[in-house]
């Protein structure tokens, strides 16, 4: 038992530190990945709810390629193809060109392309909860489009929006588990490395499932406080 | 009565027409699906200008079996996770602890953690076990990362089938099982010839997205040196360097699920066929 938690302590010995640094990498990942995708989603619903058949059209085949593709295919595609793409373009201008893309980036566009693709099913499901007296009564009180949907639209839509929006959130926090493979130091590949070193996998990838565990309970919590303030202006029924 | 006869005639507006012409959202649509064509046409491009005989007759038969081996792996997990989600299920719904407790646990740990963390602990993780597994005669079973991935998937489906099927069954009404127990049926039978058929018909949607997710799940495999469809993909690409690899494997996938949704919908609609309203009469 002594030895377990020499593994797992702070410090030259022990693991802990590593791990810590790359839960708080997860953590980024996943934080810095939400607004893209969320940004992304609310056009996509906004395309997919609009009276215009060639931007509905432009928006599903957006949804059906990144709902129906492997999130680790994506992966690759983005990490590789955009390196490839960029590659070739730069010999444009200089020989023999050296570009490495940044893990971190190519995991968020990856993660974020997918998140949106999901996200923009929530909202549009929640566009469609909001009756169209809604806008009407915004433009009845002389308000422009944009203010409509900043100020009577948007305030809904969230509420509707976020139950799916916090199932997709921990969702993308499972996902981020996969840029370990191309690389990037996350909780799974930083507790690999120490199960491959100590020869402790059990042990070390254990450790990274509850991690994983924990920071799905924080989030539930955090969100449940987040969807009880949404849901203040309602009338208790 | 005459005050009604002067009441000013009304003045009825014709609805405002349509707008046409090329509207913002117009531009910005047709924009859009100008940049999917060219994306689309630079594809078919990049194809046909990237084509080689040598490296279709080299990868055609592996990706081909990699394909079978995705299918093994997705059909396999599935069954053996629908035989584990019955009982789990039932467990999350009943009132004794002593089941309800560890169903609780196992659902929650597998839907909290990410399948290729789930991957890892099993594959790597039988290893610290070898001793233990050895003598009682399991470790040639957890050696094989084929097996160790089914194991994994099967575990990690049964707890979403669970939540699937327990969600199903908690929606039936309860007017319907106690209609059977009117009927002095019992109460396996109620179950069997009541609940379970009314749940399944509600869960045939989850289901099918269950289905999808273990597709796009399956993919993990290739991570721990399963050679299924993307494991033959990752393989190719690192001998070969030629990008078509990523996008035969895209094409392949995305036409797995778009095919399986589409099936999908016709039969979930084939089977709810009489629940449907009637429009016919009206």
């Amino acid at each position: 038992m002594d030895q377990v938690w020499t593994l797992v302590s702070f410090g030259d010995e022990g693991w802990g530190d590593e791990i810590a640094r790359g839960t708080l990498l997860t953590v980024a990942l996943a934080l810095s990945t939400l607004p893209f995708g969320l940004l992304l989603g609310f056009f996509v619903a906004l395309a997919k709810d609009s009276n215009e058949p060639s931007l509905k059209r432009a928006a599903e085949i957006f949804t059906t390629i990144f709902r129906g593709l492997p999130e680790l295919l994506t992966l690759f595609i983005v990490f590789f193809g955009v390196q490839i793409l960029l590659r070739q373009f730069a010999e444009l201008f200089v020989e023999n060109p050296t570009i490495e893309i940044n893990s971190f980036f190519a995991g968020m566009v990856a993660l974020g392309l997918v998140f949106s693709a999901y996200a923009s099913e929530a909202f549009l499901s929640a566009f469609k909860g909001i009756p169209s007296g809604q806008y009407e009564g915004g433009f009845a009180v002389g308000l422009t489009r944009f203010q409509t949907m900043r100020l009577i639209i948007l305030p809904q839509l969230i509420r509707l929006a976020l139950p799916a929006l916090s199932n997709l959130w921990l969702i993308l926090l499972k996902d981020t588990a996969l840029v370990s493979v191309i690389g990037l130091a996350d909780i799974l590949r930083q507790s690999g490395i120490a199960a491959r070193v100590t020869k402790e996998a059990f042990l070390f990838f254990g450790i990274a499932c509850l991690i994983y565990l924990v920071l799905a309970i924080l989030s539930s919590i955090v969100l449940g406080g987040i969807e009880r303030w949404a849901k203040r202006g309602e009338a208790a029924r | 009565m005459s005050d009604i006869t002067s009441a000013p005639p009304q003045v009825i507006q014709p609805p405002a027409p349509p707008k046409a012409g090329w509207t913002k959202a117009r531009i910005a649509g047709h924009a859009l699906m100008g940049l999917w064509i060219v994306a689309g046409v630079a594809l078919v491009l990049f194809l046909i200008t990237s084509y080689d005989a040598e490296f279709y007759d080299r990868y055609t038969p592996k990706f081909i079996n990699g394909f079978i081996v995705t299918l093994q792996i997705v059909s396999l997990s599935l069954i053996i996770g629908a035989a584990f989600s019955l009982p789990l299920a039932l467990g999350r719904m009943s009132r004794n602890p002593l089941a309800a407790v560890p169903s609780y646990a196992f659902v929650y740990f597998f839907r909290g953690t990410p399948l290729i963390a789930q991957t890892f602990l099993i594959y790597y993780g039988a290893g610290s076990f070898r001793d233990a597994l050895d003598s009682i005669g399991l470790w040639w079973f957890f050696r094989d990362a084929f097996n160790c991935v089914v194991f994994t998937f099967a575990l990690n489906t049964a707890a979403y089938q669970a939540e699937i099927l327990r969600g199903a069954i908690q929606n039936v009404a309860k007017g319907q099982s106690e209609a059977g127990e009117s009927l002095g049926l019992s109460r396996f039978l109620i179950f069997r010839k009541i609940v379970l058929p009314q749940a399944l018909i509600v869960a045939l949607r989850p289901y099918g997205n269950e289905i999808v997710l273990m597709i796009k799940g399956s993919a993990i495999a290739s991570i721990v040196t399963v050679f299924d469809l993307m494991g033959e993909t990752r393989r190719a690409f690192s001998r070969s360097f030629d990008f078509q690899t990523y996008i035969w494997a895209a094409i392949i996938y995305l036409v797995m699920v778009e095919v399986l949704r589409r099936v999908w919908d016709k039969l979930e609609a084939r089977l709810t066929r009489h629940l449907e309203p009637d429009t016919s009469a009206r």
